[in-house]
């Protein structure tokens, strides 16, 4: 198995966000995280990436069996966990180019590996970039600076085809987008799909689900995964909302 | 005549030293030229040396600079192997190198250098016999003696330092590259005086670099006029890597006529308390100037930057950006201060200054000020001062770039914004080594120039590729 969340209960500054989640996710599958705002969806993301503000006072996760707790963020980026992240941060003065020059490096001394020469960097680049139909000259500005939305979301899916992830987690990376936009990052995201690696998609709308096949849907409310089940459950909830998830958590 | 006193620096030792020496600092002056001494002592013994009662010195305290006593050298000490101390190479940058060596300019039997397209470059004290009537006209008509005790002192004590003079309509075809080097094996007072006159329709490029060549405690007190012609332009560039025991006053005096330009480019890298007074005064309409800093600062090294722009003339712009990193106890000034005059209509004058603190205990006091008496004017000023920031470097983190390396790549690009204003290439490649290797904490003094820590046989070698940032 590749992910395993057993009772994870987190939090910030003593709030308690996550309140006992369980999620099992293997290789080749696509899990979607669904459910209304303030629910703890971005919590979970983080917590799973290691993100240092907040606080796991129970349960725990195994990623391929392994405990993460004490794996720092970049290492657990280095065994291969990738976050798309809701709000990509603007880094004025770091080109993409270097950023992900000395991501792949690292990544790759990690491993064990030589870095990559130059001119094999730049033709990665070069193909990765094709294949969120990047087009413009955006690998020589500086990280997200002045990038639209969309430019924004490809990017992020564009450093996770340069850094092939096992699990990516991708939070709310349909926010912001136009229809255009949304279908060169879902078409992004299923031509990186590949037996040994899977994907958690967090979204609030079933429309991005139209492009990105989950196998399972969970709803998260109130920092608990209250109900799991195939793709159609994701249509149930666009047609009637979640109203009735609460109702029947009341 | 005793040449070596080693004394804390006192108003009294100074007053002492000048009235027994005046004849002997005097030699060479012409009328005009000893009248501008006379006056100049004459301020200093009224203004005295600053402390913190003064509004200007409040956060600058130079007590214990003073307490620690120091040699004086009224006469040069023999040359070192002058060749080999200023063998400084900037692969692939061709300037003209001149020299100072404890303030006195370095020969090489060659005070003066005439360039056949009119250039001046060589020893002010040379000068000051071999061009009266130039250095006259130049020469104290910037430098303003009543603000400052050190200005005064400097002017009192005046013996030799650099002159430049590009003619009018001449363009320096390589840029010059001025090396003070302190090398003594007691502390040292030093002082040196420089006057640059570049003509109208002229332009230099000067890289001036301030370096220690080993750990002794030493105070140098350098004032630098320079002059820039109506339409002339002036590159400068003001490199600071000094040892931990250093104290510079660094005091530079600009005057642009009409259209001149100035870019202003001021990097401190190293340093026990540097302090730069930057003056610059529109003597004409429509100049320009933009004058950038970058300071970094560990340890409880200490630098105050004080700059003063007058628009006393209309549609003049000027552009203040200081950016700083401080680690450890390390405290950084910025005063910015515009004076927009009455007449100064269509004035246009920005002040930036943001700083990074690495530590709990680093410290920064940043004043922009602007006083303005018209209201024809575009102004602003801005100031932030703040930690690296967590959300950038959880991202950096989260694509797998260590903690170090992400810290690495942040500060770098803080600091970049400032470095790629350089317009040498060759230097701004040079000046990002550096300011990599210094926030890497490897950036030692140089053993020979300040310039010389990276060549071709000996690179630097960096855990991460920053340079395509």
């Amino acid at each position: 198995m590749l992910l395993q969340i057993k009772n994870l209960h987190a939090g910030i500054n003593g709030k308690e966000i996550l309140r006992g989640v369980n999620l099992e996710v293997n290789e080749g599958e696509v899990h979607a995280i669904m459910g209304p705002n303030g629910t703890g969806k971005s919590t979970l993301a983080s917590v799973i990436a290691g993100r240092e503000v907040f606080d796991v006072t129970a349960g725990e996760i195994l990623y391929h069996g392994k405990n993460l707790q004490k794996l720092s963020i970049e290492d657990r980026a280095r065994e291969g966990i990738f976050l798309g992240f809701q709000y990509p941060v603007e880094i004025p003065g770091v080109s993409i180019t270097n950023f992900m020059r000395t991501a792949v490096n690292e990544v790759r001394k990690f491993k064990g590996l030589d870095p990559l020469p130059g001119g094999d960097f730049l033709r990665l680049m070069e193909e990765k970039k094709k294949l969120v139909e990047i087009t413009s000259n955006l690998t020589n500005r500086s990280v997200n600076e002045g990038f639209s939305g969309g430019e924004k979301k490809k990017n992020e899916i564009f450093q996770m085809a340069m850094l092939e992830p096992t699990l990516a987690i991708l939070d709310e990376t349909d926010s912001g987008l136009d229809i255009d936009a949304l279908r060169i990052v879902a078409n992004g995201v299923n031509k990186l799909r590949r037996p040994d690696n899977a994907f958690v998609v967090i979204t609030h709308y079933q429309r991005l689900l139209d492009y990105i096949i989950p196998d399972f849907v969970h709803v998260l409310f109130q920092g608990k995964i209250v109900k799991s089940g195939g793709k159609e459950l994701a249509l149930e909830l666009e047609e009637k909302g979640y109203d009735w998830i609460k109702q029947e958590q009341a | 005549m005793q040449t070596e006193i080693k004394e804390p620096i006192t108003q009294q030792r100074f007053i002492n030293q000048f009235e027994k020496n005046q004849t002997f600092l005097s030699a060479n002056d012409t009328p005009t030229l000893a009248e501008i001494r006379e006056k100049a002592f004459t301020s200093f013994v009224k203004l005295g040396f600053p402390d913190t009662s003064m509004e200007a010195w409040r956060l600058t305290d130079l007590q214990e600079s003073f307490a620690r006593g120091y040699d004086y050298l009224l006469h040069p000490i023999k040359e070192l192997d002058a060749q080999k101390v200023f063998r400084c190479n900037i692969p692939h940058l061709d300037t003209a190198i001149i020299g100072q060596l404890n303030g006195w300019y370095v020969s090489k039997d060659v005070p003066m250098m005439e360039l056949g397209n009119g250039i001046i470059m060589g020893s002010l004290a040379e000068a000051r016999k071999k061009y009266p009537k130039l250095i006259e006209k130049y020469y104290g008509t910037m430098a303003d003696d009543a603000g400052d005790g050190f200005t005064a002192l400097n002017t009192a004590f005046a013996q030799d330092g650099v002159f430049i003079y590009v003619p009018d309509n001449v363009k320096s075809p390589k840029p010059v590259q001025l090396i003070n080097v302190i090398h003594h094996d007691k502390n040292l007072f030093l002082q040196s005086r420089n006057l640059i006159v570049v003509g109208a329709n002229a332009k230099l490029s000067l890289v001036h670099c301030d370096d220690s060549y080993n750990h002794q405690a030493s105070f140098s007190n350098i004032v630098t006029e320079i002059h820039v012609g109506e339409h002339g332009v002036m590159d400068h560039y003001k490199l600071q890597n000094l040892n931990n025991n250093s104290t510079l006053i660094s005091s530079v005096f600009f005057r642009l006529e009409a259209s001149a330009g100035l870019e202003s480019h001021y990097i401190s890298l190293n340093g026990g308390l540097l302090r730069n007074n930057i003056r610059v005064l529109f003597n004409g309409p429509n100049g320009n100037a933009n004058i950038y800093g970058i300071y970094l600062m560990d340890r409880k090294q200490h630098v105050d930057n004080q700059v003063f722009v007058d628009h006393a003339h209309p549609g003049c712009t000027s552009n203040e950006t200081f950016k700083g990193i401080l680690d450890e106890q390390a405290h950084a000034i910025f005063s910015g201060h515009v004076l927009v005059r009455r007449n100064s209509v269509k004035t246009d004058a920005r002040q930036t200054n943001k700083n990074i603190l690495l530590t709990d205990t680093a410290r920064v006091n940043s004043q922009p000020f602007l006083e303005i008496y018209n209201d024809d004017v575009k102004c602003s000023h801005g100031s932030t001062t703040g930690q690296l920031d967590p959300e950038s470097m959880f991202y950096l983190r989260q694509r797998g770039i260590g903690e170090e390396s992400a810290r690495m790549l942040l500060m770098f690009a803080f600091a970049d914004e400032i470095v790629n204003k350089i317009g040498i290439p060759q230097l701004r490649q040079r000046i990002e080594d550096m300011v990599k290797k210094r926030l890497q904490g490897e950036l030692q003094i140089c053993e020979q120039c300040v310039l010389h820590c990276s060549t071709p046989e000996h690179p630097m070698e960096f855990n991460i590729d920053i340079s395509k940032i």
